[in-house]
């Protein structure tokens, strides 16, 4: 089976500045991979890689067996155009740190905007299915407010909804409790893990290494562009193999 | 239950202090008063002013249905092109693309760094310039051609001439409007498989109106008081051509035919300010954190009745 993704030494840089040195790393169809890692590590980046937000300098990355920004021709790679780059970014969902809610537009419309504009789903289809992705984020009795008048966690979790609605076959979450009161995190991770429990392949980049222990499949732990540690959540965390990995969940556990 | 009551139950009295004294403000208060009345007294009776003239000529049937009227058109036609032209401008200024960039800067340049009266002056030579226009394939046949000097458009020219200039402004308003959008709305909007058009038109201009509103109004004023400058096409029925030319020049008087001008700008202004109020409470829905008189209200209504404080719930 196609992993959901693979990354073969991928590097980006911005500038002179190297930001990722070379990720190698697999996510099987249906799995959860959690990234952790201090800041600067590139998580981010490596994440907003996947769904061609930025573009990866040198080795290459796939989604569900597909190049990922590039068309490959022969030996030579050939940039893609915007198109064909927004195509494949329908399939994969994101969800961000600030949420970035459309604000000017009700929960609701917030969902229903991109499968009406995008795909040209029939409005009244759009909104059937708008309403019930609502209802499975808790939040039906919000489908008319706007994004100001949410709570932060209410606020996320019509994030998520959003990205669901592009029915995406990969969904990628940039540190998505980290903006949040201490009290509000549970609600938007007990989404993600009903969204785990139905086999959404995810990538989470987190700080929530209770979150990690309890749903990935696989841990990663990044520092200065390079992964330094791998493997099942539960062995990473209780028993970590690098010193940097050691320092790192000493100052977060 | 612990019951914690956030309403002191004895509040204190209100206090009762001296207010400041201001002095100075009564006297500058009274000084100007002084020198106002001293104005007007010396208005009424300067022969100068004409007030006489400046009755009969106030609703003069061609001051209003021609003068007021091609002033009025002036200023809604060329906003109107100007803000959609400056639509355009800013886009392509923002735009990925290094050409549009290129054009809409060098644009920019050449329409907002010279005067809009040497603008209007030559817009009014373009027939001169150009006498014919012909469309065809270049060094070719032509496939058509009419005579510009032939046609007699300086009211057009005008509304040229006003709106191209004021598209460049219009262009750096709007400018600002986008860039004040956060960065996170376009990437949520590329993230969710959008084009860089449909992110635009669907996601940041709505959101750019907020900022784009307050200055455009005052564009459109500045804009009616800029048609007075048509006379370089020249094109002069316009209400300053009207008044202080034809009428002026017939009655020899200028001092109050400039008044009757002066008298329906301000109405026209005036009318204006009121509206971009509106206009601009209406577009600021929602950006601050001050809640409305609504909403205070019903969370006062929510604090009466419910649980706030913890307080409630044991009655």
């Amino acid at each position: 089976m196609t992993p959901m993704v693979k990354a073969e030494e991928v590097c980006k840089s911005f500038g002179a500045l190297h930001v990722l040195k070379g990720i190698t790393l697999e996510v099987g169809k249906g799995e959860v991979l959690c990234m952790v890692g201090p800041s600067g590590s590139g998580k981010s980046t490596f994440l907003r890689c996947i769904n061609h937000l930025e573009q990866v300098n040198a080795g290459r990355l796939y989604v569900d067996g597909e190049l990922i920004g590039y068309r490959e021709r022969g030996a030579k790679l050939h940039e893609m155009p915007p198109r064909e780059a927004s195509k494949q970014r329908r399939d994969i969902g994101m969800v961000f740190q600030h949420f970035n809610l459309f604000p000017h537009r009700t929960a609701l419309q917030n969902v229903i905007e991109a499968p009406v504009q995008v795909k040209r789903v029939k409005k009244s289809e759009a909104l059937a299915r708008g309403k019930d992705l609502l209802k499975q984020v808790g939040l039906s009795e919000k489908a008319e407010a706007y994004p100001a008048q949410l709570s932060g966690g209410q606020q996320q979790r019509v994030a998520i909804a959003r990205a669901l609605a592009m029915n995406p076959k990969l969904m990628l979450f940039d540190e998505p409790t980290s903006a949040l009161d201490p009290e509000l995190v549970g609600e938007v991770l007990a989404v993600m893990k009903k969204l785990a429990s139905e086999g959404m392949t995810m990538v989470v980049v987190t700080h929530e290494m209770g979150f990690a222990r309890e749903v990935a499949n696989q841990l990663v732990f990044m520092d200065g562009g390079v992964v330094v540690e791998s493997g099942n959540p539960r062995e990473v965390l209780a028993n970590p193999q690098h010193e940097r990995t050691k320092a790192f969940l000493s100052k977060v556990l | 239950m612990t019951d914690v009551d956030t309403s002191p139950s004895t509040s204190p009295a209100a206090i009762d202090a001296v207010p400041l004294r201001h002095p100075w403000r009564w006297v500058a208060a009274v000084v100007i008063v002084i020198l106002v009345v001293l104005f007007v007294y010396g208005a009424a009776t300067n022969e100068a002013y004409r007030w006489d003239v400046f009755a009969e000529y106030l609703f003069n049937e061609r001051v209003l249905t021609v003068g007021l009227v091609n002033t009025l058109q002036l200023t809604l036609y060329s906003m109107v092109l100007a803000i959609l032209l400056g639509v355009l401008l800013a886009v392509m200024r923002l735009s990925p693309n290094p050409v549009f960039k290129a054009v809409s800067w060098v644009y920019l340049w050449i329409f907002r760094g010279t005067p809009v009266y040497v603008q209007l002056v030559f817009w009014g030579l373009l027939p001169t310039i150009y006498a014919n226009i012909q469309l065809g394939v270049p060094f070719g046949p032509s496939l058509f051609q009419f005579n510009l000097q032939a046609l007699s458009i300086p009211f057009l020219l005008a509304i040229v001439g006003l709106a191209l200039n004021e598209s460049a402004y219009m262009a750096e308003i709007i400018r600002a409007g986008i860039s004040s959008v956060p960065e996170g709305q376009s990437e949520a909007s590329t993230a969710l498989g959008m084009s860089w058009g449909m992110t635009m038109r669907r996601t940041v201009l709505p959101q750019a109106m907020r900022v784009i509103i307050p200055p455009t109004g005052n564009e459109v004023i500045s804009m009616l008081k800029t048609t007075s400058l048509v006379t370089a096409v020249p094109f002069t029925l316009d209400l300053f051509g009207i008044t202080s030319r034809e009428i002026a020049a017939r009655e020899f008087a200028p001092v109050p035919l400039l008044m009757v001008a002066a008298f329906w700008y301000l109405v026209v202004t005036s009318i204006l300010m009121v509206g971009q109020f509106y206009l601009e409470r209406y577009y600021s829905r929602g950006a601050s954190r001050k809640l409305t008189t609504k909403q205070l209200e019903a969370l006062a209504k929510a604090q009466g009745t419910g649980a706030p404080g913890g307080g409630g719930e044991g009655a």
